[in-house]
């Protein structure tokens, strides 16, 4: 019975200074399925695969690979025994071409030495197309958009006509549409024999395409079952060793006076003419897919980006936001999508990450810092979101991705702005922080503050939000309440079908 | 609630002004050479045209490959003093009637590559910051130009060395030539094979090059050594042209080198630059000296200029590359 495995891990172990990030993990994938390796933040599902991957050598254990014990001390030997891997982080080249990024390393040379760029490009285009991929390759990867990066990324894992595709949290920035664009991508992958291990935190997906899970707990496996064998509650229970009952912790407050009133909010080429008010206590849902320009419009809101014309008031008085400095005194808060760009400081520590927005807090006698008041309240924060670190001294580019959004999280609930956007909140987050961060946001609203909220995923939105706004193609198309908001109103608002 | 008025002509302006910033560092040649000829009459004479380019033959060689170091995050001090030792050791074996010029050519070449093969082995194998490893290449490779040379200048060549930084072919100094060998060479490297992709690939994010499979240090060591060899290449052109080898040769060229590259859109911060934005950040320092001297301007003065200008270019470039 052994050869019905393509690959076998046996028996993981790997540490770092401070952590067991596994111990005894292991998982036994068939070809030609579809395997999910579930678990919780920090759980070593990534660590796990960057050993397969190459990135990083086990401690002990072993491979196995059709049957062969192998070892892999490069990216580039994985690669060459048909591993391909699509990692958490984007790991694109912002000023390379998309042809550039997807052939990396395998360029299709003339005489050994010379680059056939045009080459390259027909083949990039050829690969897109066949994907179904609209992405012209020959423009740089910085004009993309998140969400057309993972696509790519996508893409150049597949292109390696791999036997095993890894997929470290693929869904991470794509929406709905290209969600379903990626089932079909891999069905068409397992139909042709490859393996697919798919790391995700959204059980609607694995429910989706998932043929088999594996679910780990702290560094151990704990168990794999097919899927027909498993509900929700199954994997949920499996993965955090308890029972978790409400998913959406909706807490109802009283809705105030307006906070914000954004009017007839425009920026060229991006979205035109927003309008929308959020209230005292009021969970404001934004929702749209890739591309409509929902983060556009905070980015501007926050002064990121000014806005070519329309008006922001705050508590009725009419603002001029240029900074984010200005956003900050006004009593703005942004937490955003992209977190290795614009909101954490990776070779900073946890605390100075969590303190960074809200130095003025901690100054003594306006010039040094009160050293135990910032532990206290980190630690506090630590416990508070569950961060799993071993100190709150560890570098945050050490922690696993989300764990690294509830730095994230915790750097902007410290600042005590009235007015908190939420890009994404829970993207890359497990199912028991998740429902630990949406309580919280409950909280924030119970005391007054107001939240905007920015999410893909459609459950979230519905769950979580008092009043929800679409946009579509850089225009508001609708806007409904709590009661009468359903999937499919909000789907054919956000794909501009009504 | 002021609407945007659409002007008709707003494409057509913003692609000009695209254009205009795509390719600013030119604009500022040209600039530079329109005003140069307004105030000076011997500018534009090709006497003096190709004086510049001569003149800038040496930092923009050593320009070149510092391009690549800079491309993939690293950076180069020491190209002055790998300038001096190649010198020396390519002008001991230049003396009449002892060996054939290949001799000295390869020794001299020999002694940069060796030295870029140094800096490349700290920094992609020991991991030292760049900026250390080739500090302290700088600061050694200094004082063996002062041991091999006993600190005197090293003279009496055959007339074939001497033919490389004095010789004419076709009308023009066989160092032109030079320099427009090392530029192509270094274009096509850059910009046409596996390698220059690799080199744009590790400043541009060096994970994403290592999760390509991509052989980083390998790589890395590749840049050093051809940068230790372009800074060689100047080394001979130098002592030749200067007809000794001398142990205070090149003092300083690391930073001009560093200019042009950084002048002609070269980013510190990696992944972003080319072979002729350094060509034409060389000719803008050039044409700047050059200029300045024909108008006799107090060398004090050229100092400020040149440093004004170095910050004005990047501020250009940071405008461009947003
Ligand atoms: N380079 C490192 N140095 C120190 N600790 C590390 C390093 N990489 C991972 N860890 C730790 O190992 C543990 C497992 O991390 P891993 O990234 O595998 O988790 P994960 O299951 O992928 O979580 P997530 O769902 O948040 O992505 C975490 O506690 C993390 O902090
Ligand atoms: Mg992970």
């Amino acid at each position: 019975m052994e050869e019905q495995y393509i690959l076998e891990m046996v028996d993981i172990s790997k540490s770092f200074p401070g952590v067991q990030a596994l111990k005894g993990a292991g998982i036994k994938v068939r070809k030609g399925s579809v395997h999910a390796l579930m678990g919780e933040n920090g759980a070593g599902k990534s660590t796990l695969m960057k050993i397969l991957g190459g990135l990083q050598p086990a401690d002990s254990g072993k491979i196995i690979l059709k049957g062969q014990e192998v070892s892999f001390s490069s990216p580039s030997e994985s690669l060459k025994n048909k591993i391909s891997m699509i990692h958490q982080e984007l790991t694109s080249i912002p000023h390379m071409t998309v042809a550039e990024n997807i052939y990396l390393g395998r360029e299709p040379l003339a005489g050994k030495v010379f680059v056939k760029d045009s080459d390259q490009n027909a083949r990039a285009t050829e690969l897109l197309q066949g994907l179904g991929i609209q992405i012209d390759p020959k423009i740089k990867m910085v004009r993309l958009s998140i969400a057309q990066m993972q696509l790519i990324e996508i893409a150049k894992a597949i292109s390696y006509n791999s036997e095993i595709i890894i997929m470290d949290e693929p869904t991470s920035a794509i929406t709905e549409r290209e969600v379903e664009h990626l089932y079909t991508m891999i069905r068409n992958l397992t139909k042709k024999g490859v393996a697919v291990i798919y790391i995700s935190h959204k059980l609607n997906e694995i429910f989706n395409i998932a043929d088999e899970v594996t679910v780990m707990r702290d560094g151990e496996y704990v168990n794999t079952k097919k899927i027909e064998e498993l509900t929700r509650q199954d994997i949920i229970s499996m993965m955090v060793g308890r029972e978790l009952t409400h998913m959406f912790p909706k807490v109802e407050v009283e809705i105030g006076e307006p906070v914000l009133e954004v009017k007839n909010l425009t920026r060229a080429g991006k979205f035109n003419n927003i309008s929308f008010t959020l209230h005292k206590g009021e969970i404001l849902g934004l929702a749209g897919l890739m591309g409509a320009g929902r983060t556009e419009v905070m980015e501007s809101l926050f002064g990121l980006v000014p806005a070519n014309s329309g008006e922001v008031l705050i508590k009725g008085k009419p603002v001029n936001i240029k900074s984010a400095s200005d956003a900050k005194k006004n009593g703005l808060a942004f937490i955003t999508e992209d977190r290795k760009l614009t909101g954490l400081f990776l070779p900073h520590s946890v605390k100075d990450n969590i303190i960074a927005a809200s130095l003025d807090r901690f100054v003594v006698g306006g010039i040094f810092m009160n050293e135990k008041s910032v532990n206290g309240i980190c630690e506090d924060q630590k416990k508070l979101l569950r961060i799993k670190t071993p100190t709150i001294e560890q570098k945050v580019k050490n922690l696993s991705g989300g764990n690294q959004q509830k730095v994230l999280l915790a750097k902007w609930l410290l600042t005590d702005a009235d007015i908190i956007i939420l890009d994404e909140p829970t993207r890359g987050i497990d199912v028991g922080a998740k429902s630990e961060i949406h309580a919280l946001m409950g909280e924030l609203v119970k005391t007054g503050k107001s939240v905007i909220m920015i999410s893909s995923e459609l459950p979230e939105i519905l769950g979580m939000s008092d009043r929800i706004i679409v946009m579509h193609e850089g225009k508001l198309t609708g806007e409904v309440s709590r009661q009468d908001a359903t999937q499919d109103v909000l789907m054919s608002f956000a794909t501009g079908t009504i | 609630m002021s609407e945007v008025a659409v002007k008709p002509n707003n494409d057509l302006s913003k692609s000009v002004k695209a254009f205009l910033t795509k390719y600013s560092i030119y604009f500022i040649l040209v600039l530079l050479v329109a005003i140069l000829t307004f105030l000076s009459p011997a500018f534009l004479k090709p006497v003096n045209l190709i004086n510049i380019v001569r003149q800038i033959s040496l930092i923009a060689i050593v320009g070149f490959g510092v391009t690549m170091i800079i491309i993939t995050t690293g950076i180069d001090l020491s190209s002055g003093s790998v300038i001096a030792v190649a010198g020396i050791v390519a002008s001991k074996f230049a003396h009449p009637d002892t060996y054939p010029l290949a001799v000295a050519l390869i020794l001299g070449l020999g002694v940069g590559l060796l030295a870029g093969a140094i800096n490349g082995f700290f920094v992609s194998i020991v991991k030292l910051p760049a900026f250390i490893a080739t500090l302290g290449m700088m600061l050694s490779f200094r004082g063996v130009g002062y041991i091999l040379s006993e600190g005197h200048p090293i003279t009496n060549f055959t007339k074939e060395y001497d033919f490389i930084g004095s010789g004419y072919w076709l009308g023009l100094p066989l160092m032109i030539y030079i320099l427009f060998g090392a530029a192509v060479l270094s274009y096509v490297i850059l910009r046409h094979t596996k390698t220059g992709k690799c080199i744009y690939a590790i400043g541009g994010n060096q994970q994403a090059a290592v999760v390509s499979g991509i052989n980083v240090k390998k790589n890395l060591m590749f840049v050093y050594s051809y940068a230790g060899m372009m800074s060689a290449l100047a080394g001979i052109m130098l002592s030749s042209r200067l007809s000794s080898g001398q142990p205070t040769a090149g003092l300083t060229y690391e930073m001009d080198a560093i200019s042009s590259a950084v002048i002609g859109g070269t980013s510190l911060s990696g992944g972003i630059g080319t072979i002729q934005g350094t060509l034409i950040g060389a000719l803008i320092i050039g044409v700047l000296n050059n200029g300045m001297d024909l108008m006799h301007i107090n060398a004090y003065y050229q100092q400020v200029v040149k440093g004004s200008i170095i910050v004005l270019a990047v501020i250009l470039d940071k405008a461009r590359n947003r």
